[in-house]
């Protein structure tokens, strides 16, 4: 398979190197420090960065224009994108703004309920869902046609991802749904934050039962704990979260002072335990609020330096 | 059936407290059966309103009518003989038979008693809940005969989200994930693979989207 886009990530995944990549939250506010300030600690530990979309539904800094401050640093961002807050006419502009920038990389959601956010009383979009905006993208950028059948004047060169997650309910339909995903035109996925290796390593072995480990690069998604208490938080209230309970009494075994430091070893040992599995294709390591640490994990799970694709 | 709730009483008399010949105008169709403004509802309502204005020592008239329908010509007409005689009329249809009147009895003030919520069904005595988005292009045979577009927080037409835990949506821990019962579904019925067919990119020009709709049937028009 040749390259598509002019996309960093794209290019280590398809040279068949392990991925990594992470992602920054913008923040609530104009400051452009805070953003290029996280992208600094983590930028030659990573070959992508991912810049959330108004996660949780609560209003921040917009993903496009955090992406630009990454782009003017040298970095390589991943645009998410939720249909949650836009219909096909601001998704697809949104899309060519970002072409315009040059940014490469994009990460199609549907996005968390506003009900979870700052702004519960307000509307909602879904004119497309994830499956769609993913078949946008791919018309926009392999047909160079809008959606409506124009054609586009430079046509975004983007390469296309998707999320998934192994652990929402009904698992029967979670490797389907990764298939559809993949036939809607996704090339590269990234998880959810993986604590239940045996659930996550059954759902794997089901996706390369149907060979689709080849068709599609799987990153897999990682999120060292900060305590005990966050490791409890995601468990009972994070929906589509699924955290064992060895994996909570681990943390709430140590004392307070060494949690962070054993949320950090279990995120190592996550990824040490995945590099050595068929059909995984890199890392995506969402250190939430805690970039600072993604140095440490990348190293520490043999993944440093990154490649230079050239 | 459309189904509406009671306003709360203290809004009901805010929107009255100026007029003294009010109407409590029933429907017997769906408010009736979701028991939030049939003949019944009428009754009970006027006489709070009466007990309530007299307390304050306020002479009120309030009478106390339920048509068949309020969203025909036909039984909207039962009250044109004697809707001069009122100052306001409280309906208690769903926003339809609201607006119906108040098209018909242009200088009379028609006022909602009811907030009109969703298209849906009496799952038991008390509990109703919604089915129906009225996106005027059913999909049903594609999915189960379970509605995404309606019972799906996010109208997902190629689900489930990751938010979905343990057959429930993520927003509502009592509210099932209307992709679970799909699924559910489709594979009580032998047909889960037809959930990776991908569901197009819908048209919403026939939905609230497309501007108020209309039907218009030559074939059955006099």
């Amino acid at each position: 398979m040749s390259e598509k886009t002019p996309s960093r990530l794209e290019k280590i995944l398809r040279a068949g190197h392990l991925a990594v990549t992470s992602e920054c939250g913008p923040p609530r506010g104009s400051d452009p420090e805070k953003i290029t300030r996280k992208a600094e600690m983590i930028r030659d530990y990573v070959d992508a960065i991912n810049i959330t979309d108004n996660q949780t539904s609560v209003t921040r800094l917009c993903s496009l224009a955090a992406c630009i401050h990454l782009k003017g640093m040298g970095l390589e961002p991943v645009l998410q994108m939720v249909t949650r807050d836009r219909n096909r006419i601001a998704l697809q502009s949104d899309i060519l703004g970002a072409a315009s920038h040059d940014i490469h990389n994009i990460l199609c959601l549907s996005g968390d309920h506003q009900l979870f956010g700052d702004c519960a009383r307000g509307q909602n979009v879904f004119d497309l869902d994830s499956m769609q905006l993913i078949q946008t993208v791919r018309r926009m950028r392999d047909e160079g046609k809008f959606l409506g059948g124009d054609d586009i004047d430079r046509p975004p060169r983007m390469f296309v991802g998707a999320a998934a997650n192994p652990f929402a309910d009904p698992f029967e339909i979670r490797v389907p749904r990764l298939a559809k995903k993949i036939a809607a035109g996704a090339e590269f996925i990234q998880t959810q934050c993986i604590y239940n290796l045996d659930k996550f390593e059954l759902w794997l072995k089901q996706a390369r039962d149907r060979g689709l480990h080849e068709k599609v690069h799987i990153l897999a998604g990682v999120t060292p704990f900060k305590s005990a208490g966050m490791a409890k938080y995601m468990k009972n209230r994070v929906p589509g979260m699924d955290v064992p309970d060895e994996v909570v009494k681990r943390m709430s075994g140590v004392p307070k002072e060494k949690q962070a430091q054993e949320g950090i070893d279990i995120c190592v040992e996550t990824i040490l335990r995945l590099k050595e599995v068929e059909g995984i294709s890199g890392f995506h390591v969402m250190a939430i609020e805690w970039e600072e640490k993604v140095p440490e994990i990348v190293e520490r799970a043999g993944l440093y330096p990154r490649p230079d694709p050239g | 059936m459309i189904v509406a709730e009671q306003k709360p009483i203290e809004e009901i008399i805010e929107m009255l407290k100026d007029f003294d010949r009010i109407l409590v105008a029933g429907c017997n169709e769906c408010v009736t059966v979701c028991e939030a403004g049939g003949k019944k509802e009428v009754g009970i309502l006027a006489s709070a309103l009466r007990m309530y204005f007299g307390n304050q020592g306020k002479k009120v008239r309030i009478d106390e009518v339920t048509l068949e329908r309020q969203c025909d010509h036909e039984y909207l007409e039962e009250i044109r003989s004697n809707i001069d005689q009122y100052d306001a009329v409280l309906s208690l249809a769903c926003g339809v038979g609201v607006q119906f009147m108040a098209e018909k009895y242009f200088s009379t003030p028609v006022l909602p008693g009811v907030n009109t919520c969703f298209m849906g069904v009496t799952e038991e005595r008390g509990v109703w809940s919604e089915r129906c988005q009225g996106c005027g292009q059913c999909i049903l045979g594609m999915t189960a005969g379970i509605c995404p577009i309606s019972r799906c927080a996010k109208r997902l037409l190629n689900g489930p989200c990751g938010g979905a835990t343990k057959g429930k949506s993520e927003i509502n821990k009592d509210l099932d994930c209307a992709w679970q019962l799909i699924v559910d579904r489709l594979k009580e019925m032998g047909k889960l693979d037809t959930y990776e067919t991908l569901m197009p990119i819908k048209d919403w020009s026939t939905e609230r989207a497309g501007g108020p709709r209309k039907i218009i049937r030559e074939d059955v028009r006099l």
